[in-house]
């Protein structure tokens, strides 16, 4: 049984244009989905939607059994900047009403799970671009979510920052085996990290095709370079100038 | 850089008074005229019992406003920020109360209020009031929206919410209203005084320059100018340091 959802869902924004109309989408436990389309495709709609903070005019979205065990990490690293690295990742937690000390200890592994070890209490301000990301991964993971979010996470990040971000993600998941629905703009970001990519049309925003990258391919440690990779690369740009055209 | 800092203004300052000093003596000014800086400091020295009982009366009425105004300020800016309806009825007093001058109302209230002293901290918080009013409000209004979206995800109640993003918020505006209310608050205790003009043990800076002024003893005059001007300049920069103290570690306008 899918985890999520998602039947002819539809939203209107504000205005009254559509962003959604009719999407279709299940989301499998466990998976690493991405959700990829031209901006103004409602990716970022539909994450809310996901997430409960905002509901669907139309259309049916069913998680049972997920409880709102979710996890969200926004385009902006979104940190407190007047708390430590360290409040702001026991902040989920200690919402939920665990004591301090408690939840402390906890942010404090899951930090060193992202690899900021003696960061603990820097504020965000004195911590980079690509840190202050791990700090929010941190802190959407913190709760063990059976579910985790992510929209254009690393958009903003250099290149550099964004690999080995990528690579990190894809080494947590494999070792926490949540679910992960990552909403990107970058063709070769999808089929890196994903084992499924649905493509998104916009203007309304619907899901138009699916792709699978094989676990058997994306278990090699040269996949990136690969000549698998280029073709899925290529398959999936097919897929969203064929959306982009719909539109 | 940082000694130019206190050193340019000290040096213009020295020069001005000396500037002063020398026109007063090579035109021979009478004192009741201009008095030379030297003189007002002689006064200021002389009379330093009497000033210093006005200063700590003056000083006693603008802490106590700014105190009040700050509590005010902050609670009523809580309470609009919880509630639209609240807010949308009463800001438009709150203006009213601010745009009014404060030297056409404190007649009345110094008529209607027994107590002179409470009158006069009524007026000193009527102008010091309205800044941290507006800005904590325009604060606790400024939330990161992704982190109210955050705090909704993770169900963090009204409170929760007030108070681990709300008011943390606030804190820079909050501090940015308090150090205007702290110079509005000197001026409105002086501004009141003037206006009540009141004798005796209890009178302040203001009745002495007052008082001063009718006996035409003007380095007494200068004298008093100068502790309320010192004055203010301390409540400024005290309230600067806290300002720094709070926001140093976080906060984009103390980055070195």
């Amino acid at each position: 049984m899918s985890l999520v959802s998602l039947q002819g869902v539809t939203r209107r924004f504000p205005r009254g244009a559509l962003a959604l109309e009719g999407l279709d989408l299940d989301i499998e436990p466990g998976e690493f989905l991405a959700v990829l389309g031209p901006s103004g495709c409602g990716k970022s709609t539909m994450l809310r939607l996901i997430a409960g903070l905002d509901a669907p005019d139309a259309g049916t979205i069913a998680a049972p059994g997920l409880a709102r065990q979710i996890g969200f990490v926004f385009q902006e690293p979104t940190l407190m900047p007047w708390a430590s690295a360290l409040c702001n990742v026991a902040l989920p937690l200690e919402l939920a009403g665990t004591p301090r000390r408690a939840a402390e200890a906890q942010a404090a592994a899951m930090l060193a799970r992202v690899e900021l070890q003696g960061f603990e209490h820097s504020y965000p301000r004195a911590l980079s671009g690509g840190m202050r990301m791990r700090v929010s991964i941190a802190r959407a993971l913190v709760t063990r979510p059976r579910l985790l979010l992510m929209d254009e996470p690393f958009a903003a990040l250099d290149e550099i920052t964004r690999f080995r971000l990528n690579n990190d993600l894809l080494a947590l998941w494999r070792e926490l085996r949540c679910t992960v629905v990552f909403v990107t703009h970058s063709v070769f970001e999808s089929v890196y990290l994903a084992e499924r990519i649905a493509v998104m049309r916009a203007r309304p925003g619907r899901v138009v095709a699916q792709h699978l990258v094989p676990a058997a391919e994306r278990a090699d440690p040269e996949f990136r370079t690969s000549a698998g990779y280029a073709a899925h690369c290529r398959a999936v740009s097919h897929s969203l100038s064929l959306a982009m055209e719909r539109a | 850089m940082r000694w130019l800092r206190w050193l340019l203004p000290g040096l213009f300052g020295l020069l001005a008074l000396g500037g002063w000093e020398w026109v007063v003596r090579a035109k021979a000014i009478p004192p009741y005229i201009l008095p030379g800086p030297v003189l007002v400091a002689r006064t200021l020295v002389r009379d330093w019992d009497s000033l210093s009982v006005s200063l700590a009366v003056t000083l006693q009425i603008t802490f106590a406003a700014l105190a009040v105004a700050a509590a005010l300020g902050l609670l009523l800016a809580v309470l609009f920020s919880q509630s639209r309806l609240l807010e949308l009825s009463l800001f438009p007093y709150a203006v009213v109360l601010q745009v009014t001058p404060i030297i056409a109302v404190a007649p009345l209230i110094i008529i209607w209020v027994e107590d002179v002293r409470v009158a006069l901290l009524i007026c000193a918080w009527i102008v010091a009031f309205f800044p941290i009013l507006s800005n904590t409000t325009l604060g606790l209004n400024s939330t990161d929206r992704n982190l109210e979206d955050l705090f909704r995800l993770y169900g963090a109640s009204r409170w929760q919410k007030l108070w681990r993003l709300r008011l943390p918020t606030a804190l820079p505006y909050f501090l940015a209203g308090l150090r205007i209310s702290g110079g509005l608050s000197l001026i409105g205790a002086i501004a009141a005084e003037f206006v009540a003009g009141t004798g005796g043990a209890a009178s302040g800076l203001a009745y002495r320059i007052l008082e001063a002024g009718f006996q035409l003893q003007i380095p007494r005059m200068f004298a008093a100018l100068v502790l309320i001007s010192a004055s203010g300049i301390l409540i400024y920069l005290a309230l600067s340091l806290l300002s720094h103290l709070l926001l140093r570690r976080w906060h984009d306008s103390e980055r070195s």
